[in-house]
């Protein structure tokens, strides 16, 4: 869910974009990292972990952690919390550690 | 191609961006690298007014500190910098390597360079706290104050330090539902003034009292909290289930000192800084000459001191490139001065003990 008033703080939101997360129709802002639409649409599991397939999602926000890697235009491991979105972008969960292409 | 910048900081958080109000000003050429989308760190995210004295901004949100600095600075020719880049290496030639929005290498060779680079957030053990809806405060603080995304309908956070403390009250301001603070000390960690307008607002802050367990399959959508001895060890029969959709883990920091190694700085571990920490003279310079360090990545502490912290390197620093500075020595003792004010009394404590196991006197 967005934040739609706040007390003190407005957001600045660019322009809206297109994208699909595991082949569905999503939008986002342009420029806002991938997480953040994805949080707002209650997408929580981001990737399974490698070793026991548990489920990972969002955790530091600020790229440092792993939790977040995803699959982004067939790129594998990419942070999606601080990969600024762009229209028409594909997301897809990998598969363990993910494959170059 | 290699950079030659006289001044390369790597992060524009409230020490970096201090310490380019000081070296832009002396007309050093700086560079600042930053991985984020944009500079000011965590103050991008403090939506409370700070407090201190007038060289730290106080009374100003810390959303609007960072524009503040930025503003004195942001159109000098002299200064430049690069966002969402990695600074990755550190060379025994001096050359710094960073990689740029996730895929070209940039190089740099500065004359000096200032290590500004923050901490990361610690966790806790119990089972689940992998699950989908554990979250470091921080990074609620991200989601919900810079991307304007709701973390969850009603949160437990654990952690009644600062951090803690003033994330719920984010939390509150956003129109989330805070179950309950739980702390394991016997004591409220962080400053009175957050933690009453925590208690004004009817959040109870529960002491000697932790998370054992993170309820869920996919994601997060309860957990049990138990109270705790004087050992630290849960007592049998005080579990209860807190009905949360999210829990935020506020159980401190430690610093990011990743590029410190790499550079071959001196280390130390320092509990009262909340890790491995680099020696450091009072100018904030490294055993790695040239290499200086300021704010949170050289000891946990908080914005005030950190920005005081980046204001000293980025002076000396300068001085040292042989910039004319009139009043160096009165500029330097006033923000020793500064930070022995911000550390004085039963708070700082800790900070004084930890500083003194790895300030070195003379270099």
């Amino acid at each position: 869910m967005r934040i739609k008033n706040h007390p003190i703080l407005e957001f600045k939101r660019g322009r809206k974009v297109n994208f699909t997360f595991e082949g569905r129709q999503m939008t986002g802002y342009e420029g806002e990292p991938i997480a953040a639409p994805l949080h707002d649409a209650g997408i929580m599991v981001l990737r399974h972990s490698i070793r026991y397939n548990r489920p990972r999602g969002f955790f530091c926000a600020i790229g440092h952690c792993s939790s977040c890697l995803m699959e982004v235009d067939g790129r594998p491991n990419v942070r999606v919390c601080v990969e600024p979105l762009k229209e028409g972008m594909v997301v897809r969960r990998q598969k363990g550690k993910g494959e170059l292409k | 191609m290699i950079e030659t910048p006289e001044v390369l900081i790597i992060g524009g958080g409230p020490a970096g961006l201090a310490a380019a109000r000081e070296t832009v000003k002396a007309g050093c050429e700086t560079v600042i690298l930053d991985d984020a989308l944009e500079l000011g760190g965590q103050l991008v995210k403090q939506t409370h007014k700070f407090f201190g004295s007038e060289m730290e901004y106080a009374g100003v949100r810390g959303i609007w500190i960072s524009e503040k600095l930025l503003a004195e600075i942001s159109d000098s020719p002299n200064f430049k910098y690069y966002l969402h880049t990695d600074a990755s290496g550190h060379y025994e030639d001096g050359v710094v390597t960073a990689i740029y929005r996730g895929e070209k290498v940039l190089k740099f060779k500065p004359a000096k360079i200032i290590i500004a680079t923050g901490a990361t957030e610690k966790t806790i053990p119990f089972p689940n706290n992998d699950l989908p809806g554990v979250y470091g405060a921080g990074a609620v603080q991200t989601l919900m104050n810079v991307y304007g995304v709701l973390p969850g309908k009603r949160g437990l956070m654990v952690g009644a330090g600062n951090i803690g403390l003033i994330v719920s009250y984010q939390l509150r301001q956003a129109g989330v539902e805070v179950a309950c603070i739980v702390e394991a000390l016997d004591k409220i960690g962080g400053y009175w003034v957050h933690a009453s307008k925590i208690a004004r607002l009817g959040v109870p802050i529960l002491t000697r009292t932790t998370i054992t367990e993170a309820l869920g399959k996919e994601q997060v959508t309860g957990a049990i909290i138990t109270d705790i001895d004087e050992n630290w060890q849960p007592i049998p029969g005080t579990e209860r289930d807190v009905e949360c959709d999210f829990i935020c883990l506020a159980v401190g920091l430690s610093p990011l000192s990743d590029l410190l190694r790499l550079a071959e700085c001196e280390m130390v571990y320092v509990p009262e800084l909340g890790g491995e920490v680099p020696y450091r003279n009072d100018e904030m310079e490294t055993t790695t000459a040239g290499v200086y360090v300021a704010g949170d990545a050289g000891g946990i502490e908080e914005a005030s001191s950190a920005m005081i912290e980046g204001a000293l390197a980025g002076l000396s620093a300068a001085n040292s490139l042989g910039k004319s500075i009139p009043d160096f020595g009165e500029r330097k003792n006033g923000f020793l001065a500064e930070l022995e004010n911000l550390r004085s009394g039963p708070i700082g404590s800790h900070i004084r003990e930890g500083l003194s196991k790895c300030v070195l006197k003379e270099k």
